[in-house]
């Protein structure tokens, strides 16, 4: 294992996060407190509760993974894009190391990265509401697979985008979607019969319940199945990884 | 002798069905400076490519200091540096940053004093904290270098070095190469300029559609550079050289009225008037005299030209 070039890469993508600190940690405060401000006091002065816990702290779990999950992938692609938009991934092709290192590094950086928003997040959301986590260890496990899994799949994205157009097609017609028709916003048990069993094919229902269930106990699907989803997914995107850099597709001719 | 880069049958067909190279068998010893000559298009950068891992191998073998690029790729590849014919920099990055993270990436551990040189031998050093994008063409260039250098390279790739680049760094740049050669480095460089082959290179290849035509030492294409042809035209037709000129060496040329005589600018005595005066004692008539050169330029248009027909 080449953990020096591991630690190369990962400290290369982590320079250019930190050159822009402001901006990393600016936005993701701006957008979380517009969301409490338009969710939490305009739809929260109807819907006090939602099943016991108040609109305001029950909206806060969907509000770090849909961050979460944007950012994981947004970096986690454009981190391996970038390269291959510049040509510069020559260099990581010609150099010895393996695709698990690799990915170590991009997607490393991009998960910490993706880390780094969701507990901005967190901490923003403690100055309007007050926040209590029921079960911290699982609260944890889940954000950091989260994290992990989804900068996997915007490796993914980044590897097969053929251009920026592309880049930004998948999280903005799949995954977008999924994560707000996901009940980070609302309980499941707030829709139609129909629509609850529609809504359980949605993978990130499973992730959002799981990572709410840490927060107050309180969960849309079993636990154990949350945990299943998150980590068949990252299982995927491992496998759909390995098989990326046997081949080559889309990297070498 | 052995080989520190030894390339066996090597093919690549590209997804398309092309064949961009059919074949290419070629030893290269530790320390020598090769030069891949070849028009565009004849599989240089292919060749390059899969020695270095960018692009796969269709077909044959590549070692490596005995490791094979494949089987072995990691001992095989921390001994390689590529310098690529494009520039592909990440544009918002300082020098510096790029240069380290190609020798962390190679597996090397923090060296500053050695970056420093390299940075320094390529008159980088005071531009290491300047922004990629704030560089003209000929400093990225020296970039790409100080990057394929930053991991202390046994065997150096040189994808056309010298495209683009001023008469002043391109003499920099065959210095380098130089004291490269002298630290034991084994370098291949690809060239369209036959003088930059002629001034370093210890050997030269011809490359086109994909075969290797030639590779020869250097000094002996010079010898046969340093040969010149001197065509004598006679108003009369011979059938065979006269006995008389048979100390000369020459040859009949084409229609059997001129006379071909071969020597070597180098030697102390040419022979010329000699010959001249032989000619005129043989009872032959000077119609006109003609001297041609040949140069490894003309080399290299032949055999181009012979691959083409
Ligand atoms: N990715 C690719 N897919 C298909 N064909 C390719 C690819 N890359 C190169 N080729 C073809 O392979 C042949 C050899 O290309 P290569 O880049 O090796 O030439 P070269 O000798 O380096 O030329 P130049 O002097 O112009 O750099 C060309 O005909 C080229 O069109
Ligand atoms: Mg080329």
């Amino acid at each position: 294992m080449n953990l020096t070039a591991v630690w190369a890469i990962y400290k290369f993508e982590m320079q250019r996060f930190f050159r822009t600190l402001l901006q990393s940690f600016l936005s993701p405060v701006l957008s979380t407190s517009l969301y409490f401000v338009v969710f939490g006091a305009a739809i929260g002065s109807r819907i006090q509760e939602v099943e016991g816990v108040s609109y305001g702290a029950f909206i806060v779990p969907g509000l770090v993974m849909l961050s979460v999950i944007t950012q994981a992938i947004s970096n986690a692609s454009f981190g391996i894009y970038f390269p291959k938009f510049t040509g510069t991934i020559y260099e990581l092709l010609s150099a010895p190391v393996n695709f698990l290192e690799i990915v170590m590094g991009y997607v490393g950086a991009a998960a910490t990265k993706a880390l780094f928003i969701g507990i901005v997040i967190l901490l923003t959301a403690t100055f309007f509401i007050d926040l209590q986590v029921a079960h911290p260890v699982a609260m944890v496990v889940f954000l950091l697979l989260t994290c992990l899994s989804f900068a996997l799949l915007g490796f993914i994205i980044g590897i097969w985008a053929g251009n920026f157009e592309q880049l930004q097609l998948v999280p903005l017609l799949i995954v977008t979607p999924l994560i707000f028709l996901g009940g980070s916003f609302y309980s499941i048990s707030m829709l139609p019969p129909v629509w609850q069993t529609v809504t359980l094919f949605n993978p990130v229902v499973y992730l959002i319940s799981g990572f709410r269930w840490s927060f107050f106990g309180l969960a849309d699907v079993p636990i154990g199945w949350s945990l299943l989803a998150i980590a068949g997914f990252t299982a995927l995107c491992i496998a759909v990884i390995w098989w990326i850099f046997k081949t080559g597709w889309r990297i070498r001719s | 002798m052995s080989a520190i880069l030894s390339i066996r049958d090597l093919r690549k067909t590209y997804d398309g069905g092309f064949e961009a190279l059919k074949g290419v068998t070629l030893d290269i010893e530790k320390g020598e400076i090769l030069a891949l000559l070849g028009p565009n298009g004849a599989g240089k950068t292919t060749l390059i490519s899969m020695v270095c891992g960018i692009t796969t191998i269709s077909d044959g073998q590549v070692t490596v200091d005995g490791h094979d690029i494949q089987a072995e790729f990691r001992a095989a590849r921390s001994l390689i540096g590529l310098v690529p014919q494009e520039i592909a920099l990440q544009p918002f990055e300082t020098v510096l940053n790029t240069v380290r993270f190609s020798r962390g990436l190679f597996g090397k551990s923090r060296d500053d004093a050695h970056i420093e040189r390299v940075l320094r031998k390529l008159s980088l050093w005071d531009k290491k904290d300047t922004q990629i994008t704030a560089l003209s063409g000929g400093m990225k260039r020296r970039v790409l270098i100080a990057k394929a250098l930053s991991h202390e390279p046994r065997v150096l790739f040189l994808d056309e070095p010298t495209a683009g680049v001023d008469v002043e760094l391109r003499r920099d740049m065959w210095g380098m190469v130089a004291d490269l050669k002298a630290d034991g480095v084994t370098i291949i460089l690809t060239t369209h300029y036959i003088e930059e082959a002629e001034a370093i290179a210890d050997r030269v290849g011809v490359i086109n559609k994909g075969e290797l035509l030639l590779v020869q030492d250097k000094d002996t294409l010079m010898a046969q550079m340093g040969k010149k042809q001197i065509e004598v035209q006679l108003a009369e037709t011979l059938n065979a050289i006269p006995p008389v000129l048979s100390d000369f060496g020459l040859r009949l040329g084409a229609g059997g009225n001129s006379l071909i005589y071969t020597y070597d600018t180098k030697g102390e005595r040419t022979g010329i008037t000699g010959l001249l005066n032989a000619v005129s004692n043989a009872g032959l008539t000077l119609r006109d005299v003609q001297t041609r050169q040949s140069s490894l330029e003309d080399i290299f248009v032949d055999l181009v030209a012979g691959g083409t027909a």
